[in-house]
């Protein structure tokens, strides 16, 4: 292949994958209720947005339950690494594959599947049964992301703090953790990211007393939804570009330092 | 000796009491976790695909084999072959589009792989749903396909496209396109290249090189791609839901209107069952198409 053929291949894929990103922020400017013709530039969608209690609302539901099933997530799943890292116990094999079905099995069967257990037990859907639900689908996204970097430690750290006097509660606090930094605060931003966009698990797994913006979006796409939504998307996407960007420019640096 | 250090006499006097505790309760936790909320509701689900259920009570202790039985009703046989069929025809598009993406990416300089692989996963973190919706203002008959192609001279008339099953497999090919560059990439990256060149001086051309060498030895990520892409290709009910329109329906919407509208749980347990059957198949076959070495690299 030539190099212009290659280039133009890789930037069509990329304007693909972002045409209907760039939609989303050119509509978020569109002086018009539904419409999808153009009718004009103007700012108001984005100050609409910020008077919108609805909006605002299941937002900051999305928000909390991102940070809290991040958070959880990033606990257990963290300790779970660990323990199936360092120790050999009975249902060990069983641990990895429920992780690996976990990772692999169709968000629907997951879905449903606590559907049925929450409705087995009675239980109510609303802020807990999602939050539970959300947790759970991100432990093994941390522990794999955890276990990846506690495999490639040097496992002697460990044994030699072990030989120095560590107890064990001491080598996961001041060796595991600290040289786990990076994977954790990765893992806590990929359980971040997928409980703030999921549509599917939560779709089952939440009644009406607790809703949250994809499932709000989701009720909205057959009647249309409002240019509100575009300009809250829009906000995330340039909170997210920034985000990413800056991260790759401190990546860089200390690279360059290393190196 | 031992009193000088408080933390090394407590560890000489009850080493095992305190150690064990760490682990027990690193070990108890991730374990009764997911047994709770991962194993027993798969378990129930497949308990619930031979039970009988009511619009008033969804599932009730009577054991029946009917749900399995009524899979076989010609509506439902439909759902399923259009289902696989699409997925199949997204992991085929998806695997065609990826491959030379993939290519093209590994052989980028260190520093440019990272940054276009985060250009690549920032689409991830913008709401998947208002991406797919936004597909119709590019796909309706006034949009801005029909728009260029009708400028560009392609077409004459304007092609119907929403609402049809190449409107679902656009959108499927666009959510799960990521998914095959992935484990492509991940395998391209640690190919050796130096192999082609060996090749090469033994006077293979071309197309043999790519079919004897470059195509069996990324064998594990194009199946590990096919299975990420082909389940959600059939169970994201979202996709169908927004451009599909009614005649596009698939075994994701299926299974979902039999949870919340049709409220047949035992039938809606049973399709997801099936569909679990099918996961475990291609899971074995990726199994026995690999080796744990490649398994490992790929995870």
């Amino acid at each position: 292949m030539s190099r212009f053929l290659k280039l133009s291949y890789f930037t069509l894929v990329f304007i693909f994958l972002y045409l209907p990103i760039f939609i989303i922020i050119v509509y978020s400017f569109n002086n018009a209720n539904f419409s999808a013709l153009w009718h004009g530039a103007t700012w108001k969608w984005y100050r609409l947005l910020f008077s919108d209690s609805a909006i605002l609302s299941v937002t900051g539901n999305s928000l909390v339950v991102g940070i809290l099933a991040a958070t959880f997530a990033t606990v257990i799943g963290t300790l779970g690494a660990v323990a199936l890292f360092k120790y050999h116990f009975f249902g060990r094999k069983l641990l990895h594959g429920l992780i690996f079905i976990l990772i692999i099995v169709p968000d629907l069967v997951f879905g449903i599947s606590l559907l049925v257990l929450y409705s087995t037990l009675h239980i109510h859907l609303g802020f807990w049964t999602l939050l539970l639900a959300h947790v759970t689908f991100c432990i093994p996204f941390v522990m794999v992301t955890v276990y990846a970097r506690l495999k490639d430690t040097n496992k002697h750290l460990f044994e030699a703090a072990r030989d120095l006097g560590a107890t064990e509660l001491t080598v996961f606090w001041r060796i595991i953790l600290p040289l786990m930094v990076p994977a954790i605060m990765s893992g806590w931003l990929l359980s971040f990211s997928l409980s703030l966009d999921d549509v599917i698990i939560s779709f089952f797994v939440t009644g009406p007393s607790f809703q949250i913006l994809p499932l709000y979006i989701y009720s909205l796409v057959h009647v249309g939804v409002t240019p509100e939504v575009n300009a809250l998307v829009s906000l995330t996407f340039v909170a997210t570009v920034t985000i990413v960007l800056t991260a790759y420019y401190f990546l860089r640096k200390q690279h360059a330092k290393m190196g | 000796m031992y009193g000088s250090n408080g933390r090394l006499v407590g560890r000489l006097y009850c080493p095992m009491k305190r150690d064990g505790f760490f682990r027990q309760c690193s070990i108890v936790i991730i374990f009764a976790w997911l047994l709770f909320f991962a194993l027993l509701p798969f378990i129930l689900v497949l308990a619930g695909s031979f039970l009988t259920g009511s619009e008033h009570e969804f599932l009730s202790w009577h054991f029946t084999l009917q749900n399995y039985a009524d899979l076989f009703q010609l509506l439902y046989l439909r759902i399923f072959l259009r289902s696989f069929y699409l997925a199949g025809i997204t992991a085929i598009i998806c695997l065609i589009l990826a491959y030379p993406f993939a290519y093209i990416m590994s052989r980028f300089s260190e520093s440019a792989r990272l940054f276009w692989m985060l250009i690549l996963i920032i689409p991830f973190w913008t709401n998947s749903l208002m991406r797919i919706y936004s597909i119709i203002i590019v796909i309706r008959v006034k949009g801005w396909l029909n728009g260029f192609l009708l400028w560009a001279g392609l077409i004459h008339q304007p092609l119907h496209l929403m609402y049809t099953q190449t409107a679902s497999l656009i959108g499927l090919v666009y959510t799960l396109l990521p998914f095959m560059i992935l484990p492509l990439y991940a395998n391209l990256e640690k190919f050796n290249w130096t192999l082609l060149d060996a090749a090469r001086d033994l006077g293979a051309k071309q197309l043999r090189r790519l079919f004897k060498i470059v195509i069996p030895l990324t064998l594990p990520g194009i199946i590990a791609g096919m299975l990420l892409v082909l389940l959600p290709a059939m169970t994201i009910f979202y996709v169908p839901d927004i451009l599909g329109g009614a005649k596009s329906l698939l075994l994701g919407n299926l299974i979902k209107n039999q949870f919340i509208e049709a409220y047949n749980w035992p039938l809606g347990c049973a399709v997801s069952v099936m569909l679990t059957i099918v996961m475990v198949l291609m899971i074995a076959f990726y199994w026995k198409m690999t080796t744990p070495k490649e398994r490992r690299e790929l995870m």
